[in-house]
């Protein structure tokens, strides 16, 4: 480690990885009850789950980010950080509000929830993935604002690199796009078309930024291949991002009351989507091809090459299924969406922070070289457990989509069969995708286990 | 390829085609934002159409259902249910609806579960008015049929 105040990064992965496995175990637990209705019910239904479910997701990711940043932008600008008091300040305000709100959906009922003061006074409440009560919202954007500041000032008074401005550039990004979250129309179809702002310019936009960012930082550090050269391949790649992205939201704006241009817009922009991601696999192994060091933390850049094969297979494989507008019509809003929404979001911005993760921590827990060979070995059998375990409830996820557009949406109206006897139908299979999701689980556990493993003393 | 390609011309991709990519998203928001009234309906939108998005928000239906396709996959589609589960008649779904908020969770063993969410008359009321009003928004004839 360079600057001592790269070690604020420590709590932020730490906790990131402790959201993560509450992630899965509320995923294990929606899987259960997919196939027992009467799991947990009434103590916690069905949208209670899914909301901790991807809540956890979406600040563990943040946590991830951050954690990330505050260990990169010291060494990206070769100064300290601008105040690691604030950094973990706002770690500790993030981790309380979240666990607050957490606790809130647990055991308050979501309408008592949505009638709190900050609510009433502007309701933001009750929208897929922004369940977030108002007052909660805007911690995060206090805590995001605080980060940003914190990694802005230490980055106009330090080095800039192509790096660190990308990765600011998406933080900024990140921040503009979630005050969509503060509007709320009273028309639905209004209200759908901005609540894409927050989603999609999110995930298909600024966060692809700072994972370029983040995917090339490793792997300079783990390749020791030149800037020119990593710097030209980041450009591209985020270039293609906001190429294909920004109309690319269209594909969300085929049936929800939009005008129909955007079946054209959406389907053509959205299809260019999946060049972003294939463009960060040629960039890792090329950098991996070309490596001018050895470094000893082989698992780290694994991960790094991971992250692209995956992300372009979530994001880019399964997100082209279903994105060409007459294909999208049987599609939206079928279990193939959960689909890709699964191996999307793990393999493009979960292993991302796994990444890092792995390359970070044994720096910030003094080993400099990473960890020793028996936990790395421990790290890669995790990798695979993960990795292979999301690959099945993918698969899984995808033959209930097929199932239910057969069923229920490709026969005319007289044959078509009922949501709920198609479900009834497709159950076998949602099992397959609850024993996946162990293994994921039993993945991250392995992956636990490998901070703790004891290498042998080798005497000289 | 990238042999060919220097740093700055990519870092020129990235600047130009940000920018056009942003000014052509920005056209078809201001143009999408003006038409979205009409597509909707927006002047059928009642006190109650406006009350019923309330309830519907504030009970986290969403974290359930889908409507218009988006939200969550363990429950039917809603975005119809004015046609699948009123047959297009106000009153038959109105009834129809108190009938089921009443009833639910239903006492089917392992069926999944509905909550009990003790809304009004007066809420289940609006739910249904925002509910038809919905089915109504022109959105490309989805879904495909009237199961949802």
């Amino acid at each position: 480690m360079k600057y001592s105040s790269q070690m604020v990064a420590k709590p932020y992965f730490i906790f990131a990885l402790i959201l993560l496995a509450g992630e899965i175990v509320f995923g294990l637990a929606m899987g259960t009850q997919y196939l027992y209705g009467d799991f947990l019910f009434p103590a916690i239904p069905f949208n209670v789950l899914r909301m901790v479910h991807t809540n956890l997701l979406i600040v563990l990711l943040l946590f991830g980010f951050m954690g990330a940043t505050y260990y990169l932008i010291p060494e990206e600008s070769e100064r300290e950080l601008w105040s690691p008091m604030l950094a973990k300040l706002t770690f500790w305000i993030f981790a309380a509000a979240g666990v607050a709100t957490i606790l809130g959906y647990l055991f308050v009922p979501y309408a008592t929830l949505s009638a709190s003061l900050a609510n009433s006074f502007w309701p933001t409440m009750g929208r897929e993935f922004l369940e977030q009560p108002t007052l909660t919202k805007v911690g995060i954007v206090v805590v995001v604002l605080s980060y940003i500041l914190n990694v802005t000032m230490t980055v106009i008074t330090g080095r800039k690199t192509t790096i660190s401005v990308i990765l600011l550039t998406g933080l900024f990004g990140l921040a503009f796009f979630f005050l969509f979250a503060f509007y709320v129309p009273q028309n639905l179809a209004m209200d759908k078309f901005f609540w894409w702002f927050v989603v999609h310019l999110w995930v298909e936009g600024t966060w692809e930024l700072i994972l370029g960012a983040l995917l090339a930082f490793v792997l300079i550090k783990t390749t020791g291949v030149d800037r020119e050269h990593i710097d030209k391949w980041l450009y591209l790649i985020i270039a293609m991002t906001l190429i294909s992205g920004l109309a690319g939201t269209g594909h969300h704006f085929f049936y929800i009351g939009t005008p129909g241009y955007w079946l054209w817009i959406g389907s053509i922009a959205s299809a260019a989507e999946p060049i972003p991601f294939f463009l960060m696999i040629l960039f890792a192994y090329n950098m991996a091809k070309n490596r001018r060091i050895q470094h000893d933390n082989k698992i780290a850049l694994t991960w790094a090459k991971g992250t692209a094969v995956m992300g372009f297979l979530g994001a880019g494989v399964w997100g082209f299924l279903h994105t060409l507008a007459p294909v999208n019509y049987y599609t939206h809003g079928t279990q193939l969406t959960a689909a890709h929404g699964h191996l999307a979001f793990f393999g493009a911005y979960v292993m991302i922070c796994f990444t890092m993760i792995s390359y970070a921590m044994p720096i910030l827990r003094g080993r400099p070289h990473g960890n020793g060979p028996k936990s790395q070995k421990v790290e890669l059998a995790s990798f695979w457990m993960m990795v292979l375990g999301m690959i099945g409830l993918t698969l899984a996820l995808t033959v209930a989509g097929i199932m239910q557009i057969e069923m229920q949406r490709l026969p005319d109206a007289a044959h078509a069969v009922g949501f709920m006897e198609t479900q009834a139908a497709i159950s076998k299979v949602y099992m397959v995708r609850l024993a996946f999701g162990v293994m994921v689980l039993l993945g991250l556990l392995t992956y636990f286990y490998s901070f703790f493993v004891k290498e042998e003393k080798v005497y000289a | 390829m990238s042999e060919r390609i220097t740093k700055n011309m990519a870092r020129n991709i990235y600047f130009g085609g940000g920018l056009f990519a942003i000014l052509i998203f920005t056209g078809l928001t201001f143009d999408t934002v003006k038409q979205i009234p009409k597509l909707s309906h927006d002047d059928k939108i009642t006190e109650s159409v406006a009350l019923g998005k309330k309830v519907w928000e504030n009970n986290n239906c969403v974290g359930c259902h889908t409507i218009m396709g988006e939200g969550a996959y363990y429950a039917p589609e809603l975005g119809n249910s004015f046609q699948r589960l009123g047959g297009g008649d106000e009153e038959v779904f109105k009834t129809y609806l108190a009938g089921w908020m009443a009833a639910q969770p239903l006492d089917t063993p392992n069926r999944r579960k509905m909550p009990q969410f003790h809304l009004t008359p007066e809420q289940v009321n609006n739910l249904a008015d925002f509910l038809i009003w919905t089915s109504r928004v022109n959105n490309q004839e989805w879904p495909p049929n009237i199961k949802g």
